[in-house]
């Protein structure tokens, strides 16, 4: 099925859904309803994006191109390759999720709830389809304002001093890469993506260049030691906006190297990679252990997030080394295939982490993990889908955490033993963590009469922790659809490395 | 010889109907019945919008300029663009204003005459082909500026403001006239045009000293009226101090006019010294976005962290104007026009929740204000967001043009401080939409809007705008660039 003007669609959907439902939206069913209807009907049309895909061809496809600001040569172009289609995918059936996971929770000004999720699904599928730099900086900036009011308005009690930290930090990382952009604006001549990758750069102007990209993008991923932000704004944001920050705006980042570090500044990327490589390990390793002592389950799974987006910054920054010193693009290419499947099934994960502990928070309301235990005896449904996440959550073979750590180790070895050694060692530290959570809350004797009381799973999150399981499942049994995906453009990327080696 | 051509008059044509309309405004004031003020405020929007429909008749093609009188008035693309903005923004002031006036009994004739008489002097600033031309206008400006801040004669605070907006104003004033006439005594005319042909010539055989003397001077009187540091002690009290419905418009519209005179002084007169001023105005804007930023995240009161957020805003206005070439100057104009159509939002607002016996100027008093009004809440948000150069909003786009502008003149360095800042400043306008959105009401009953529906719908408007032209800012970057093609 061929629809027009499908990228646009996406974008501008969802945004003007925000305006209907704040218009529309005075009684808080009503919003409800038309938030579920506009995000449904985005996750259906975002179905022939991915099937009127043609995997083999390269480049970008369903190519729109407008004149914006022709002073500039700024233009709104959009596009989208196999990685895009992945993430806008991933975008849409979250959001989906979120809106049906806050039916209940979300009591309080509603439309704007809603309105400002729509606003941000819109925004986030802007930031993955824009082929412009200027375009790709409005979205990439303007998803802060209704992540902002998001965690503002209904998140816990520290909510103030948690959103404002996020915006302020990310606006930090982001206004530097606005910088070099525009430095690469006067250089080139236009926005374009596709020029900024032929810029000539020397190697000073690349360094500079990279780290302006560095600093936006790792604190969006986040990367030690700028993630600082993400357990405040974890553990205040309401579970919506959790599952939102760890299932699609951690990704940015990642997005973000991928388009923007490895073909703009290659030569750059490759002399720091051991620096990115560095951070990436102790991300893995150091916060692993930080993710250990927690007792705050937000928080635990906060900086397990960090851990694993720590995947996806090493398999990236791996296959740059490995395409550059060792001219082995096979092992490139299964790095980069390593982050892309690590992001998409944190994806899940951590969206299914955020909205199980969401759960729990709507019946107890505390997320203090001695405040549980024993959950198996009283809701066996929800302990069943809760264990599910959490072995996803230490990568066992089966589920999709296994997939994407085991490629990035695979291609980490390639390279280097010892950096591949310490990257195994998450397997070790996620599992401790992951299944003392699991211990600890899950099983035991129930101590507490409130845990005694607790319901089971209503229809409402069972289709929703159904539908994280399922794809939990799927991408780990049978990621072939998804790598076959995304490999083209994977292929693309680790061509243009070796192409632009001086 | 001077020579008077009656097509002088017709070049003229917008500010003469100005004038003749103010003084016929005058006039009937005098004769209506204090009940009958909303014929005075209805007449003044008239004047207003057929000045500039005149104005926008008036309109030459790109790229040509126009001398009248001996070359005391230049029509230019510049000039239009300025004046029609100017005349834009005095007319949406006096939608804003009329209510908050009658509520404080201060809804008289003379804010309108005094209104005028201003935008008149603004007009002739921009104008202005000569350093005459350029004192009159900056004087009829500034006069009537005085007497609209103390025109709450009542008001302890709003006399205050008035008088140190007074005395630090001559003294500018004086410091300007001091410049210009050591210019005079260097080049031997007063046509800013001739001026900078002297200048050039003088620049080259190395006879600078005056000159330089007397830029110093121009550039302190320039930076006076702007409001930019270390020049800027008046703004923050006289924001604090004024009636609101002048503060808006002593914030939004002579800050346009200031660009047309420091665009007229500076490179009209003085460009053979570009070198020298661009480095004097790189240091005026750093100074400015530090003190302006840092300053603001101290304050309580809106109004007064408005004052020091603008003397933020003109430093990142004057970071245009150190490229020194045309894109530069198309920046800083756009840069200008989108801080006059956000401040006017953002001080509306203000308006907007002050009733009789209560001014909404405390940071604190937006409380809650998401419950009590979304709408105006969002519009303020909007203004907010803007105002600290959030994308998709117009704010962004008018400093992504300074910042290209600066880093296509080399001056990298500049970029970095001005971003360093505007992360700085980021913190005190996301505190007013915490307090809008986050924080509960104080009183739990719906704002009391004005009944005045027009300010209500102008100020929508207004806001929306932001946004609007946050997404198609193309034109009216266009429109700003062509104002500088010659």
């Amino acid at each position: 099925m061929h629809v027009p003007y499908i990228l646009s669609l996406l974008i501008w959907l969802p945004i003007l859904g925000a305006i209907a439902v704040l218009a529309l939206g005075r009684n808080a069913n009503a919003a409800r309803w038309l938030a579920l209807a506009v995000t449904l009907v985005t996750l259906a049309i975002s179905i022939p994006l991915w099937t009127g895909y043609l995997p083999l061809k390269p480049g970008m496809q369903f190519v729109e191109n407008l004149a914006w600001i022709p002073a500039l040569k700024a233009n709104y172009a959009l596009g989208v390759d196999g990685i895009s289609i992945a993430l806008i995918v991933l975008t849409a059936i979250t959001t989906v999720l979120v809106v049906i996971g806050s039916w209940g929770p979300i009591e309080e000004r509603v439309a704007q709830y809603m309105a400002a999720m729509l606003a941000l699904e819109g925004l986030l599928i802007g930031v993955f389809a824009a082929t412009d730099a200027l375009l790709f900086y409005v979205f990439f900036e303007g998803m802060l304002i209704p992540m902002f009011i998001i965690i503002g308005i209904w998140g816990g009690p520290r909510r103030v001093y948690a959103t404002l930290k996020f915006f302020i930090y990310t606006f930090l990382g982001s206004i530097f890469m606005l910088v070099g952009l525009i430095y690469l604006r006067v250089k080139v001549g236009d926005f374009a993506l596709s020029s900024f990758a032929h810029a000539g750069l020397g190697t000073r102007e690349q360094a500079w260049l990279f780290f302006a990209f560095l600093l936006g993008f790792a604190i969006k991923v986040p990367m030690w030691p700028v993630h600082t932000w993400l357990p405040d704004a974890h553990v205040e944001a309401p579970t919506g906006g959790s599952v939102v920050l760890a299932a699609i705006m951690l990704k940015v980042g990642g997005y973000g190297f991928i388009r923007f570090s490895l073909p703009i500044t290659p030569d750059a990327s490759q002399e720091y990679a051991w620096l990115v490589i560095a951070l990436s390990l102790i991300a893995i390793l150091y916060i692993g252990y930080v993710a250990l002592v927690q007792e705050d389950m937000k928080k635990l799974i906060a900086y397990s997030s960090i851990a694993h987006m720590g995947f996806v910054t090493l398999g990236i920054f791996i296959a740059l080394a490995l395409v550059r010193t060792h001219n082995n693009a096979m092992g490139a290419r299964l790095g980069i295939q390593g982050a892309m499947v690590q992001m998409i099934s944190h994806g899940f994960v951590s969206g299914a982490m955020f909205s199980c502990i969401g759960v729990m928070y709507d019946r107890l309301h505390t997320r203090m993990i001695r405040d549980y235990g024993g959950l198996v005896n009283v809701m066996p449904w929800f302990a069943t889908f809760f264990v599910l996440f959490a072995m996803a959550n230490c990568g066992l073979p089966g589920t999709s955490g296994f997939v994407g750590e085991f490629m990035v180790i695979l291609a980490a070895f390639q390279d280097d033993f010892w950096i591949a050694l310490l990257a195994a060692f998450t397997l070790i530290i996620g599992a401790a963590y992951t299944l003392w959570l699991v211990k600890r809350v899950i099983f035991g004797k129930v101590e507490s009469q409130k845990v005694a009381k607790m319901q089971d799973l209503n229809v409402r999150e069972w289709i929703v922790l159904g539908t994280f399981a399922a794809g939990v499942l799927f991408v780990g049994i049978y990621p072939k659809p998804l790598v076959s995906l995304m490999d083209t453009a994977v292929q693309q990327i680790v061509q243009n490395l070796a192409l632009a080696k001086a | 010889m001077i020579e008077f051509h009656a097509y002088d008059l017709a070049t003229m044509l917008p500010e003469l109907f100005l004038l003749g309309a103010a003084c016929a405004i005058l006039l009937i004031d005098l004769f209506i019945k204090p009940s009958q003020r909303d014929v005075t405020h209805w007449l003044t929007v008239a004047a207003l919008a057929i000045t500039g429909f005149l104005v926008w008749r008036n309109k030459l093609p790109d790229g040509s300029a126009l001398d009248a009188f001996n070359g005391m008035f230049v029509l230019d693309g510049m000039a239009t663009i300025l004046k029609l903005f100017i005349l834009l923004v005095t007319l949406v002031v006096c939608l804003y204003g009329r209510t908050y006036l009658r509520d404080r009994k201060l809804f008289v004739g003379e804010f309108y005459l005094l209104l005028l008489f201003a935008t008149l002097g603004m007009m002739l600033l921009v104008s202005a082909g000569n350093m005459i031309t350029v004192y009159l206008g900056l004087e009829l400006l500034t006069l009537s500026q005085y007497a609209l801040v103390a025109l709450n004669r009542d008001s302890a605070s709003s006399s205050e403001a008035a008088i140190k907006y007074f005395v630090l104003g001559a003294l500018a004033s004086g410091l300007l006239l001091y410049g210009m006439s050591m210019i005079y005594g260097a080049t031997g005319t007063l046509d800013l045009a001739k001026i900078n042909v002297v200048v050039g010539d003088m620049v080259h055989s190395g006879h600078r000293t005056l000159l330089a003397f007397g830029l110093v001077f121009l550039i302190t009187g320039i930076a006076f009226k702007f409001g930019a540091a270390p020049f800027h002690m008046w703004i923050p009290d006289v924001y604090q101090g004024a009636p609101t419905a002048m503060v808006v418009f002593v914030g939004s519209a002579p800050k346009l006019a200031a660009f047309g005179m420091a665009y007229r002084l500076l490179e009209g007169a003085m460009g053979g010294m570009h070198a020298d001023w661009t480095m004097m105005l790189a240091v005026l804007a750093t100074l400015s976005l530090a003190i302006g930023n840092v300053f603001a995240i101290a304050q309580t009161n809106l109004k007064r962290l408005l004052g020091y957020s603008t003397i933020s805003h003109i430093g990142f206005l004057l970071l245009g104007f150190v490229n020194g070439t045309p894109s530069g100057f198309a920046a800083a104009l756009f840069y200008a026009i989108s801080y006059a159509l956000m401040a006017t939002v953002a001080f509306g607002v203000i308006l907007l929740l002050a009733r009789a016996g209560f001014e909404a100027e405390e940071i604190d008093d937006f409380k809650g204000l998401n419950q009590r009004n979304p709408w105006y809440a969002g519009v303020m948000a909007i203004a907010m967001f803007s105002l600290a150069g959030v994308p998709p909003l117009f704010g962004f786009f008018a400093k992504l043009m300074v910042l290209k502008a600066v880093i296509d003149a080399g001056q990298m360095w500049l970029a970095i401080v001005a971003i360093v800042f505007a992360i700085i400043g980021l913190y005190y306008y996301l505190r007013v939409v915490k307090v809008m959105y986050f924080d509960e009401p104080a009183e739990d009953a719906p704002l009391e809007l004005p009944a005045d529906l027009t300010f209500r719908w102008a100020l929508s408007l207004n806001g929306l705008a932001l946004l609007a032209l946050g997404i198609a800012w193309g034109p009216l970057l266009d429109w700003c660039t062509r104002a500088f093609v010659s």
